[in-house]
């Protein structure tokens, strides 16, 4: 067993072995480097061959058109196209856009940065299990609003959205709904005929594929508009210029193709492997488990241990690749937002770890984490004067404590 | 985040972790921090009657830096007076501990934790005498 063992594939996976050999075909003389724009000889052709098939296997897994799908450097740059590109198309429309605090940072940041050009945002609270209620978002939309932005899978807790009844609720008040589906593609089923996104963006490196390439899916019927934010030829129907990365396309596309192959039998295997693991934690006193565990993905399992500090356990389990809510993993010094906008105290926040199970995770590992946090929870309580109050029955909410 | 050798040494192998009677008029307790912010430190001194730190526990919530820093401060402070004790600069911790500039907040708390330790003992010997 190759320790440490990765616990963190919300992070970041490892490519598979069968897409990395398809994607070191696109690269040297022998392979097909061709730029897909070149239209004049085979080099070009056989490129956008290999293009057009990958458009249609990242397509496929969503049940989309192909003519739908604009590649882009990743799930941040689809996030700041698709909102970026709705508000500022349609600003006269209206000036408005929602979205909920618990969202990932390239859909908060891009938000705020629309503030500062003057459009309004508003930030939903979502409700104690991490999910959103629908009336306060119907409460939440007013006239004005053109864009509603939800992710579909949470990325530190897991929690699926109902983005089907999210999209009966704006297309039929005719507000465009973008869905960040980064934690979801691959691990959650996507029909995009069925469900009523106009907008949603995907990463590779997180099913399995390389890192610097996503895509994001615009829809064409309704159609919906988006000006580029990334100027120069033309590519991706002008709305993402540059050429394009064929061994990164050709890389998303098989671990799209592999997903969709293999995402019924693997979600199994996971959802077995991850209940082995909290099975294996929850009767350790003063544990919380951090969002709703029935709308959740099978790979992920957030946690808090009270009165042990996030940090300080994960240095213990540096046999275990996890991470943590703690403010001390984080440049910001502040705890997890996302465990905040459940109305987690800090406390619980600075205490929770986040493990997210994969495609190589086994048995064994799993066995072997659980032994590695039961051994270094008792030892960090030891050492805890919070637990030994709690021990003595102390409330440490009476305690007046000196922040700092 | 690297962790220096120091830090690594204490936090798998705390020195003087513990409790101490608060009662007793020869212990001082200092607890500094909040379990908001992430830490709470839990310095005890046990002083003889020349003044001197005979004995020193701590209890720490918190990350390794915090951990390393109070029990670095157990080792220092014993053996030393009241006095000489209250001089220890958090610079001096995190200088031994080679915390980066993020983890220097955890070498404040520890120096915090001893002058609150002092002045609960101090503020005991007033009771008493009064």
């Amino acid at each position: 067993m190759k320790t440490p063992i990765y616990f963190d594939y919300s992070a970041t996976t490892p490519v598979d072995p069968r897409v990395a050999k398809k994607m070191c075909d696109c690269l040297t003389l022998e392979g097909t480097f061709g730029n897909p724009a070149s239209r004049s000889h085979q080099y070009g052709w056989d490129a956008e061959k290999l293009v057009d098939e990958a458009r249609k296997n990242v397509a496929d897994l969503v049940n989309a058109d192909p003519k739908e799908i604009v590649f882009t450097s990743g799930a941040t740059e689809s996030d700041n196209l698709a909102i970026k590109g709705v508000a500022h198309f349609y600003h006269k429309q209206g000036k408005h856009i929602i979205t909920c605090k618990t969202e990932h940072k390239a859909v908060l940041d891009t938000c705020r940065n629309l503030e500062r050009e003057g459009f309004e945002v508003t930030y939903l609270d979502p409700e104690p299990n991490g999910l959103i209620d629908l009336k306060k978002l119907e409460a939440a939309m007013r006239d004005d609003t053109i864009l509603v932005s939800i992710m579909h899978v949470n990325n530190e807790i897991g929690v699926i959205q109902d983005i089907d009844a999210i999209g009966e609720l704006t297309r039929s008040r005719k507000i465009l709904f973008h869905v960040d589906a980064a934690q979801s593609a691959g691990k959650v089923a996507i029909d995009l005929e069925k469900s009523k996104v106009d907008l949603m963006s995907f990463s590779a490196h997180k099913i399995y594929g390389p890192k610097g390439i996503g895509a994001l899916y615009v829809r064409r019927k309704p159609r919906v508009r988006l000006e580029a934010q990334m100027h120069g030829g033309g590519h991706e129907r002008g709305m993402r210029s540059g050429t394009l990365a064929v061994h990164q396309i050709v890389g998303m596309g098989e671990a799209f193709r592999y997903a969709k192959e293999e995402m019924a039998t693997e979600n199994e295997r996971i959802r077995m492997l991850r209940d082995r693991l909290l099975n294996g934690l929850k009767d350790i006193e003063e544990t919380y488990i951090n969002g709703d565990m029935q709308r959740r993905i099978p790979h992920n399992l957030n946690i808090s241990f009270n009165f042990v500090e996030g940090e300080s356990l994960m240095m213990a389990l540096k046999d275990l690749a996890v991470s943590s809510g703690s403010a001390c993993t984080s440049a910001s010094l502040e705890p997890s937002y996302v465990l905040r906008a459940l109305g987690r105290s800090d406390e619980l926040a600075h205490s929770s770890i986040r493990f997210t199970l994969g495609r190589f995770s086994t048995e064994q590992e799993v066995d072997f984490a659980i032994k590695q946090i039961r051994n270094n929870i008792d030892k960090l309580r030891e050492l805890s004067p919070l637990w030994e109050m709690f021990k003595d029955g102390i409330d440490l909410n009476s305690i007046e404590w000196a922040a700092h | 985040m690297a962790y220096s050798n120091k830090v690594i040494d204490h936090y798998e192998n705390p020195r003087n972790v513990g409790s101490m009677d608060k009662e007793d008029l020869h212990v001082g307790t200092g607890m500094v921090g909040a379990p908001a912010c992430g830490d709470v430190m839990r310095l005890q001194i046990k002083v003889n009657d020349a003044g001197v730190i005979e004995d020193a526990k701590f209890k720490t919530y918190g990350c390794g830096s915090a951990i390393a820093s109070s029990s670095l401060l157990t080792e220092w402070v014993k053996g030393k007076t009241l006095d000489e004790a209250s001089k220890i600069k958090n610079s001096e911790i995190a200088a031994e501990l080679e915390l980066p500039p993020v983890k220097i907040h955890c070498s404040v708390l520890a120096e915090d934790a001893i002058k609150a330790a002092i002045d609960d003992f101090k503020s005991k010997g007033q009771k008493k005498s009064a």
